[in-house]
């Protein structure tokens, strides 16, 4: 080993909500005590969250890990010999042979947990803009056609090809354009952009800057929930990093091209997630989403063409440029090519994120993958893509993560957000609860949502008072219809996915009366 | 007793006095003036005044029109929409509670119930001597290691009942004693 010895402890949100910061305190002030001489590095997280803290040991043989790391823990682990203690019971081995790790596709989350989310040159050092190299090295067009060849949708939701959009961004004719990166992330079940912008925020900015240069853009934004401090700042201190490093700016690695970018923080509202509401919200108006047509491609942040990506969109460019858009399609199935972060979340023993080649189903995810749930009980349903996605019953989770088999099944990929309940969960209380936050967060722009929601959850309360519950069932169902067709966004159009799951799949839930019946 | 946030400011007595006209005037100044009284700036403004004031009072939605050159209605309307501004102080610590479907999966509502029952603070609502106010999230993040939390602006997993219990006892010592 050589002095001082490196330890890695996170610093992601997550990881500090369970005792990260203790634990990286402890170790410092045992190892003083005892006089070994360690640095401690504060990465971001590998994304196995049910280990964290996970703290990992610099050896000639990789990276020790050892988790999960309690700030009690700390002294225990040094009485055993730490740095190096091979018979801890928090002792793991290589961190890369952790089996919830080891068998993933890491190509987006490659750096996140290894680098200093900080340190420009930890991430050059790592391959870092070599993308973005690659792409000075093209004309424009051929940037963008790269990136239509990798068949990389978008990870936001809807599925969008990119390489098409840019397309149209890159053919407008106007004196700015804009590029805009969508970090709404207001999903329950989702966390996988967080943890990219505070584990590898550069490869969000080298994304953005390739983005740029391949439709003629110089200025991008950053809009971040407020709900994330943590990402905001460690995108902040990346982004002076590189202003500093000359990979930001006026002279981009030297190449007289130029590309600045800005962090914006939103202010609590789910809707700002939806693109158009968004780019209102960075324009510093109220996010109520516009009419389309125009599209943002064509008239977006301040009537400008605009390129709207999600994180993971833009961090999956870098590499498509650096190994070759085949390299990159190669994984995947179907029409959805590439690896998908996954996240697996709720009731779940192994919770985290877990990127593969689409085409996994959902049962490795949750039962290879995330153990099953933390109760230990059976799983009942799993909310996939988010508060507006379905609830899929246990019986179908052998259903392959896939755009296509996804919505033939009447389900939602969305951002990938997994969510898990066992068997205590009560289906119409989901339903409405799906009511319930449209009526919060709707925008009030179009009747279907506003009124529709508010009027679903009342009918919701009286099916759950158990009222007249076949009438309001088809009152529900007309709603659903009715917000599905009329609403002008998908946030009033999908609110009907997770209620009319809920009534197909666990009609029983619905059946108050004769469930109050059969408990007297 | 617990109040909603519309009577939070009628009922803070004991809290933090309110900030006076000048403090007011002089923070919308200061924050129009750094971000160069550009309208598209608003939210960011909005977020600098809440930071240093702890709130956005109403009467400084008509300095910031006049600076911005925006009607009253339009700065109303945007500080209205979003969850983020309160327009009267919240309590000395705020628990934002995570409300969304993953932390519901792992008991969420169970710890809203104990807030409500054990404490008598419903969503929104700020004990009596201003000490803590409760908030609902939809979603922290921290959707693997539920129940969330964000307990004054630290993200908090795995929460429970006796952790909320202890983040009131700590805010509701009488300040003064706090030290001992
Ligand atoms: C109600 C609603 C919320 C949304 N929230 C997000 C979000 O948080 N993040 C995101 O990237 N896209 C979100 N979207 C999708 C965006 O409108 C848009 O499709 C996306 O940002 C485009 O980027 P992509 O093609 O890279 O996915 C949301 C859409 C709706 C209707
Ligand atoms: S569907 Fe709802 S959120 Fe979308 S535009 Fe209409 S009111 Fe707004
Ligand atoms: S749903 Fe509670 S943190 Fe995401």
């Amino acid at each position: 080993m050589t002095f001082p010895i490196r330890i890695f402890v996170p610093k992601d949100a997550a990881a500090r909500s369970v005792g990260a910061d203790d634990v990286a305190a402890r170790i410092m002030a045992e190892a003083e005590a005892r006089s070994i001489e360690v640095s401690v590095v504060r990465t971001g997280t590998r994304g196995a969250l049910f280990l964290e803290p996970l703290v990992e040991v610099e050896t000639s043989a990789g990276r020790i890990g050892y988790g999960p790391v309690d700030p009690d823990d700390v002294t225990g682990l040094f009485d055993a010999g730490f740095p190096s203690a091979d018979g801890h019971p928090l002792h793991l081995g290589p961190v890369d042979a952790i089996p919830y790790l080891a068998r993933q596709t890491r190509v987006t989350f490659a750096r996140c947990g290894v680098i200093d989310p900080a340190s420009v040159a930890d991430y050059r050092a790592q391959g870092g803009f070599r993308g973005l190299e690659a792409a000075l090295a093209k004309p424009a067009a051929d940037i963008v056609e790269d990136v239509v060849a990798s068949g990389l949708r978008g990870r936001g939701g809807a599925g969008f090809p990119t390489g098409i959009k840019w397309r149209t961004v890159a053919a407008a004719e106007a004196d700015e354009k804009y590029i805009c990166c969508n970090a709404d992330e207001g999903d329950s079940g989702t966390f996988a952009d967080r943890i990219l912008m505070e584990g590898d925020p550069f490869l969000l900015i080298e994304g953005m800057t390739i983005a740029g240069l391949a439709v003629g853009a110089c200025t991008g934004y950053v809009y971040i929930r407020s709900e994330y401090p943590d990402a905001i700042a460690a995108m902040k201190t990346a982004i002076a990093a590189c202003e500093a490093d000359g990979t930001l700016g006026d002279d981009i690695l030297g190449s007289g091209r130029s590309f600045r970018l800005h962090v914006r923080v939103g202010a609590g509202a789910y809707i700002c997630g939806e693109e158009s509401a968004m780019l209102d919200s960075l324009e510093g108006k109220r996010g109520i989403v516009r009419a389309k047509p125009p599209i943002p491609a064509i008239a977006g942040l301040f009537g400008k063409p605009t390129v709207v990506n999600n994180v993971l969109s833009f961090a999956a460019v870098p590499s498509i440029l650096a190994d070759g858009p085949e390299a990159y399609a190669a994984h995947g199935m179907g029409k959805s090519r590439g690896t998908m972060p996954f996240q697996i979340a709720g009731n779940i023993a192994r919770g985290g994120l877990v990127e593969l080649g689409f085409g996994v189903t959902l049962r490795e995810l949750i039962e290879d993958f995330g153990g099953g749930t933390h109760s230990g009980r059976p799983v009942r349903a799993v909310q996939v893509g988010g508060p507006l996605g379905a609830y899929v019953p246990a019986d179908r989770l052998d259903l392959p993560m896939d755009y296509e088999a996804f919505a033939e099944a009447g389900f939602m990929v969305g951002h990938g957000g997994i969510v898990v309940f066992d068997d205590t969960v009560d289906m119409a209380r989901q339903a409405r609860f799906a009511f319930a936050f449209c009526a919060i967060e709707s925008c009030g722009k179009c009747t279907p949502c506003r009124v529709g929601a508010v009027r679903g959850r009342e009918t919701m309360d009286r099916i759950l008072a158990g009222e007249d519950v076949a009438t309001n069932v088809a009152l529900v169902e007309d709603l659903c219809t009715l917000m599905t067709d009329a609403s002008l966004c998908a946030m009033g159009g999908l609110t009907p996915m997770p209620v009319k799951s809920a009534l197909t799949y666990f009609p029983e839930d619905f059946d108050r009366a004769h469930a109050r019946e059969a408990a007297e | 007793m617990s109040v909603t946030p519309d009577d939070r400011s009628a009922s803070l007595a004991g809290a933090d006095a309110p900030a006076t006209t000048d403090d007011v005037a002089a923070a919308v100044a200061d924050v129009c003036a750094a971000h160069g009284d550009r309208p598209d700036a608003l939210i960011e403004m909005l977020h600098a005044i809440q930071a240093r004031l702890g709130h956005v009072p109403p009467q400084a939605e008509p300095l910031i029109a006049a600076r911005l050159n925006r009607s009253r209605a339009e700065i109303h309307g945007v500080v209205s929409f979003y969850h983020d501004f309160h327009t009267a102080p919240a309590g000395r610590r705020v628990i934002k509670l995570c409300r969304a479907e993953a932390c519901q999966a792992v008991g969420c509502e169970d710890l809203a119930n104990h807030l409500h029952r054990a404490h008598r603070l419903g969503s929104g609502a700020t004990t009596p001597d201003a000490a803590v106010t409760v908030e609902d999230a939809y979603c922290l993040g921290n959707c693997a290691l539920g129940p969330a939390a964000l307990v004054d602006g630290e993200l908090q997993g795995r929460v429970t009942a006796e952790r909320l219990d202890r983040w009131i006892a700590e805010a509701r010592i009488p300040r003064g004693e706090a030290a001992e």
